[in-house]
């Protein structure tokens, strides 16, 4: 019986794994496995094991590691007792490296069979997310099939967006007083989708507003959302044939500063009294600070954002409120384009099929068997 | 070709990022971590000519004399102040900047944040006048809620606290999980949709 301690480990004594240590009175971990952390850019090998028969009496298990010109293990990490898993992280891709694991109590360590050879690499495909990968290809098939089947020419049928039908009568209203009309892209970057979205209806708002001849106000929060609006704006015009009514005044940058943004459009509904308000895109604390000074003014509102939270100060302040998914489907609504009409309906499928997956899946949830490990996303 | 390049620059970002996040590859990761590098770049282009911007629209302002051209002057003069403060004296968190902002800045927000107090009573006054069904119910709910979630409540019945969780976790929670569902389909719709051209709308539409 060879009894060693675990200081000539740290020395690196050159010793044979099966020698390592062996402390009668603790038994090491059992059936150590390593292999290749999946799904990931490599240089991490995950190792598990079976909690040493004395696991409650020990203080934990020590990570040794050699490669095959080692002749010595090395201490690459620890774990308390209880634990039986642990990521090497510092693993080189390529090299092939071997590991055991020790039950290690005052420093006393007793150590398992090695592992069998082991690699990291990294992968080219995320296996985890198969699941995310097939339901945006059956969506965008969907949509897709949806899309051309309006260029076909057949008529699609739009449920009336109270919001969208109102816009007319909102750059209506503006023309008429001779006022302008403020448009607030919300206060998300323009990497939120909402802020997309936005900019698709401010395009349509636009081309209103160029057709009406009336006058436009866009604050803009970030810099890249103020160079893209006066885009969409400049592009709207053009498109309705009077680039030369375009100003470059209709399209403003403020400040960063949340609450500076919504000073900035308190005062600019003060002092300029927009006969119009739209508040489209994606809104934080400040939104009933601007929908309410709006409502004071006198001005017409329509709100829209996919803020959850938000929505009910809009609802109450605002004469009009697209409500989550209406946002996205206003800049189809107005432009009345069949390519964009027919998406309309591919969500409409989407949402179909999501609410049979999930009540199908509750229903066999009652017979103990749980489907969601398949929708969970890695 | 005005039109074209700004589609087929979209359509390939679009896909390469799609894919990229289905490859752990270090080389894709590499590729997005690039890309995320030029964005910051951009950003920085866009902020010279939003910085103009406001830069002509005050300067416009004050020029012309228009109503309350002071507060144009206050607005160009803080932006270049600070701007030199932070250029020649650091941002670290002793520094003559960060001190302006603690004690000008955040005050500053936090007295507008302060004021949704009174906007919440005034819009509270608007919502809750029971005109018709939906506003009665609401009014309802929102009584119950309240009522429900201040520790007055369980003397009026002990179910009250019970009976108003209820209403946030079952009914509201269902409608909220209703917008989210629509919100999620939009936003992946919106995506594809300017991804594969055929949302122009950000372009002046498909003419």
């Amino acid at each position: 019986m060879l009894i060693l301690i675990i200081a000539a480990l740290y020395q690196c004594l050159p010793l044979p794994s099966c020698l390592l240590l062996s402390i009668p009175s603790y038994r090491p971990p059992d059936k150590v496995t390593a292999v290749d952390r999946p799904n990931d850019s490599g240089s991490v090998i995950r190792l598990e094991w079976t909690l040493s028969p004395d696991d409650e009496a020990i203080d934990g298990y020590t990570i040794l590691r050699r490669t095959t010109d080692d002749t010595v293990y090395t201490k690459i990490g620890s774990t308390i007792h209880g634990v039986a898993s642990f990521e090497d992280e510092k693993a080189q891709d390529g090299v092939q490296y071997q590991y055991v694991i020790a039950s290690t109590k005052n420093g006393e360590m007793v150590s398992s069979e090695p592992t069998a050879l082991v690699t990291s690499y990294p992968q080219l495909f995320h296996t985890g997310r198969i699941n995310v990968l097939l339901c945006i290809a059956a969506f965008a098939l969907t949509l897709l099939y949806f899309v051309f089947k309006a260029r076909t020419g057949q008529n699609l049928f739009i449920r009336k967006i109270a919001g969208l039908a109102a816009v007319d009568e909102a750059v209506g209203r503006a023309t008429e007083m001779g006022k302008p009309i403020l448009y607030v892209p919300g206060l998300g970057d323009i990497d939120w989708t909402a802020t997309i979205a936005s900019m698709n209806i401010l395009g349509e708002v636009a081309k209103k507003i160029a057709l009406y001849d009336s006058a436009l106000i866009v604050p803009n929060r970030w810099s890249v959302t103020y160079t893209v609006s006066k885009e969409v704006v400049k592009e709207a015009f053009v498109s309705e044939g009077s680039p030369e009514k375009f100003k470059e005044e209709y399209v403003r940058y403020v400040t960063e500063a949340q609450f500076g943004f919504a000073a900035a459009i308190t005062g600019i509904m003060m002092r300029e009294k927009p006969a119009t308000n739209f508040f489209i895109g994606r809104f934080w604390a400040e939104s009933l600070i601007m929908a309410e000074t709006g409502a004071q003014t006198g001005a017409f509102q329509i709100a829209g954002t996919d803020s959850v939270l938000q929505l009910p100060f809009f609802v109450t302040a605002c004469d009009y409120t697209l409500i989550g998914e209406e946002l996205y489907a206003a800049s189809a609504y107005l432009s009345r384009e069949p390519l964009l009409l027919g998406s309309l309906k591919a969500q409409d499928y989407g949402k179909l099929v999501v609410l049979l997956i999930l009540f199908g899946f509750t229903v066999i949830s009652f017979f103990g068997i749980d489907l969601l490990p398949i929708l969970r996303v890695q | 070709m005005k039109r074209k390049l700004p589609l087929a620059i979209c359509f390939f970002m679009g896909i390469s990022m799609m894919v990229q996040f289905f490859i752990p590859h270090p080389t894709s990761l590499n590729f997005g971590s690039m890309i995320y590098k030029w964005i910051i770049v951009l950003m920085a282009f866009a902020l010279v000519l939003a910085i103009g911007n406001l830069i002509r629209h005050h300067g416009f302002k004050i020029q012309k004399g228009k109503e309350d051209w002071p507060y144009s002057i206050v607005t160009l003069t803080s932006m270049v102040a600070m701007a030199i403060i932070g250029l020649a004296w650091g941002i670290d968190p002793d520094s003559l900047y960060q001190s302006i902002y603690l004690n000008i800045m955040a005050p500053l927000g936090g007295t507008m944040f302060a004021l949704l107090a009174y906007y919440m009573a005034s819009a509270a006054y608007r919502a809750f006048r029971a005109r018709s069904l939906e506003a009665t119910l609401l009014l309802i709910s929102a009584f119950v809620v309240m009522i429900g979630f201040m520790p007055f409540g369980q003397y009026i019945h002990p179910k009250f606290p019970a009976f108003a969780e209820w209403i946030m976790k079952v009914p509201n929670m269902a409608s909220q999980r209703g917008i989210l569902l629509g919100v999620a389909f939009g936003s992946i719709a919106t995506a594809l949709k300017i991804i594969l051209g055929i949302e122009r709308s950000w372009l002046g539409g498909k003419e």
